[in-house]
């Protein structure tokens, strides 16, 4: 029982491992072949079944008027866009996460829970439905096809999760430790960021985790939103598909753009297996 | 230069947590506030530390009035049963958090937290983290936490509650010693437990306190002696005393068909229908007693707890050795009708054998 259980368990990972990386290796050798390579047959060793090129590498820095694609200034837009957005997300979130976890609300019939829910039915909603108000508030304030619209369309994707992941890391900590800390001579404000904010630590970095890839994948916003002016780096790849796909430069484009998402996992995944998460607090 | 509360009232929904409470705390002394979970004994220390503010009533200490200070600026240190200590500092930064808050010198904080230290007898522990100490090491942190303060209000919350049997008998032990030896005659050590026991060993004034009500205070001692009615008799004994519904006629005591003897304190006491209370200690097995069926019997440590049972009346007795009985059996007791309590029908104390209230 025990062996055929282990069997099937290392069957299937391996299975799954194979199904999540094999696309990758696909792409990874498909970066450095050359049209010939890809269109004539099927083939998969470099230099045995096809001799490598860096030509679909090359194209990504090479401005258009030299025949390139580019992608340089769209990557560091998006790096602007996100991290500008995550960061600001996370400062509000966690203020707004503690307020909710902490102090009672009333309005009428609202209640601190149904506040909560409000911010986490913002992602509950299909992203279509906010496309359009969304584009007559942005071309109403000036701000469309800019990176200042984007990072404010960002934050109203983005704050949500931050809000819901803190508010539930906040109601694990014990309310006494703030009232230790008031006791100990702290005013509200200096319990919150000598205290709670220190043990706050794993889930701030799981938030800002959760919205630096929410922000990162982000095609829809980026694509009705801007035109011209500026460009997010998936609408650029996705353009890369056009009639004639140069599948070899759309290969490198699409690692280049999940690259720091797989950083950020392997940087938080230490983290996460340093501190137990959630017995960080007792 | 007291700590006095007066008609201090916190209802924050349905029920009253706190129900006109007053007090006067006086410095050097140690008090101990008795009663079972949710009577408002964390409430009331909440509120005198200031993280709740009562609906009703005033706080005054030193002659100022407590209730418009904010927590911060009260220094008042407090003891939770959780045990609660800053998770990502070490017991040294932990124990010297109060008192950078408060801007002393480095040389004055290295001072008191070694002797916080010594006392609670956490020296060479300074560097540990708070994760790696066990639950009676980390409950003494946070006690060395608050004795570095040097706070003239020092509230321990049911400190030993969430400690196995024996680190509680130990750290009992302990605190009595650091109560009498750590502190300042300038200190008011407020102490809340469920436990009686706890409140007999550390020997100090009492509150007994149900539903956010006092129902008696007084010397510890006295609350053993002469509780002033069931309730209080219920609570500040473990097991609960024993409540009889029964009378005394001018030949005898009577009830459940048994007839005992009018012990010497019960002479002058009225011919009516009372509540005897009589402690679980004071009831012996005995081969010319009355017969009790047996509904449970547990056995605690040395001691074995018979719960009892004889027409409408349910008793527990507490056997000083370790007996083995089968559930249904009957046994003989007997009971010490020297130690008999009466109290009337409204519950109040009538006559005890110490000699309290005596009719």
């Amino acid at each position: 029982m025990s062996k055929l259980y282990t069997f099937l368990k290392y069957f299937f990972i391996s299975f799954w491992t194979v199904f999540v990386v094999a696309p990758f290796l696909w792409a990874v050798s498909t970066s450095f072949k050359d049209f010939q390579s890809v269109n004539s047959k099927v083939t998969y060793i470099p230099w045995l079944d096809f001799e490598p090129t860096l030509e679909g590498w090359r194209v990504l820095i090479k401005s258009p008027a030299k025949g390139g694609v580019d992608i340089v200034e769209p990557y560091f837009n998006s790096i602007f866009v996100t991290c500008t957005a995550s960061l600001i997300s996370i400062v509000l979130g966690t203020l707004a996460a503690y307020a909710l976890s902490r102090f009672t609300f009333k309005a009428g019939f609202v209640r601190n829970n149904d506040i909560t829910f409000f911010f986490i039915s913002q992602r509950i909603m299909p992203p279509i439905v906010l496309s359009i108000p969304f584009f007559i508030f942005l071309s109403t304030i000036g701000l469309l096809d800019s990176l200042l619209g984007l990072v404010v369309v960002y934050i109203v994707l983005l704050m949500p999760i931050a809000v819901w992941i803190m508010v539930d890391f906040f109601n694990r900590v014990p309310k006494e430790l703030d009232e230790t800390a008031l006791i100990d001579g702290c005013n509200p404000y200096q319990a919150f960021y000598k205290v709670v904010l220190p043990n706050s630590i794993p889930g701030l970095i799981v938030a800002g985790m959760f919205c630096i890839i929410f922000g990162w994948i982000d095609f829809f916003f980026a694509f009705i939103l801007t035109f011209t002016e500026v460009q997010l780096l998936p609408v650029k790849v996705v353009a890369l598909n056009s009639s004639i796909t140069p599948w070899w430069s759309l290969s490198a484009s699409a690692l280049v753009s999940v690259a720091p998402l797989i950083i950020v996992a392997f940087i938080v995944e230490r983290y996460l297996s340093k501190g137990n998460l959630s017995g960080a607090l007792k | 230069m007291n700590l006095i509360g007066e008609k201090i009232s916190y209802k924050p929904d349905e029920q009253f947590h706190l129900n006109d409470v007053s007090f006067n705390f006086k410095k050097g002394n140690l008090y101990t506030i008795l009663g079972r979970t949710l009577s408002g004994k964390t409430t009331l220390l909440k509120t005198i530390a200031g993280l709740l503010n009562p609906d009703q009533g005033s706080i005054s200490f030193e002659e100022k009035d407590f209730i418009k200070i904010p927590v911060w600026e009260r220094n008042v240190a407090m003891v939770y049963q959780q045990f609660i200590n800053y998770p990502h500092l070490n017991v040294y930064e932990n124990i010297t958090f109060p008192l950078e808050q408060r801007k002393l010198s480095p040389e004055q904080i290295k001072k008191d937290v070694d002797e916080a230290l010594k006392t609670v007898g956490l020296v060479g522990f300074e560097n540990r983290k708070i994760q790696e100490l066990s639950g009676g090491q980390q409950q003494r942190v946070a006690l060395a936490r608050s004795l570095a303060k040097k706070a003239k209000i020092l509230l321990l919350d049911e400190p030993l509650v969430n400690l196995d049997y024996k680190l509680r008998e130990q750290l009992r032990e302990e605190f009595k010693r650091i109560f009498s030896e750590g502190l300042s005659q300038d200190t008011i050590l407020i102490y809340s437990t469920t436990d009686p026991q706890e409140v007999m060993e550390l020997n100090g004034e009492v509150i007994v306190l149900d539903e956010g009500k006092v129902l008696q205070k007084g010397p510890a001692k006295e609350i053993f002696e002469n509780p002033s009615n069931l309730k209080v008799a219920e609570i500040s004994n473990d097991p609960p005393m024993n409540v009889l519904k029964g009378s005394k006629n001018s030949k005898n005591l009577n009830f459940e068909n048994i007839s005992l003897e009018i012990p010497n304190h019960f002479k002058n006491l009225e011919d009516r229908d009372y509540n005897f209370g009589i402690r679980a200690s004071e009831i012996k097995l005995d081969e010319n007693g009355e017969e009790f069926e047996i509904e449970l019997a547990e056995i605690s440590g040395s001691e074995t707890l018979l719960h009892l049972k004889r027409g409408n009346s349910k008793i527990i007795a507490l056997i000083e050795e370790v007996m083995n009985f089968k559930i249904h059996e009957k046994v003989k007791i007997n009971f010490n009708a020297n130690k008999f309590y009466a109290f009337g029908e409204d519950e109040k104390l009538v006559s005890s054998p110490y000699g309290g209230t005596n009719g």
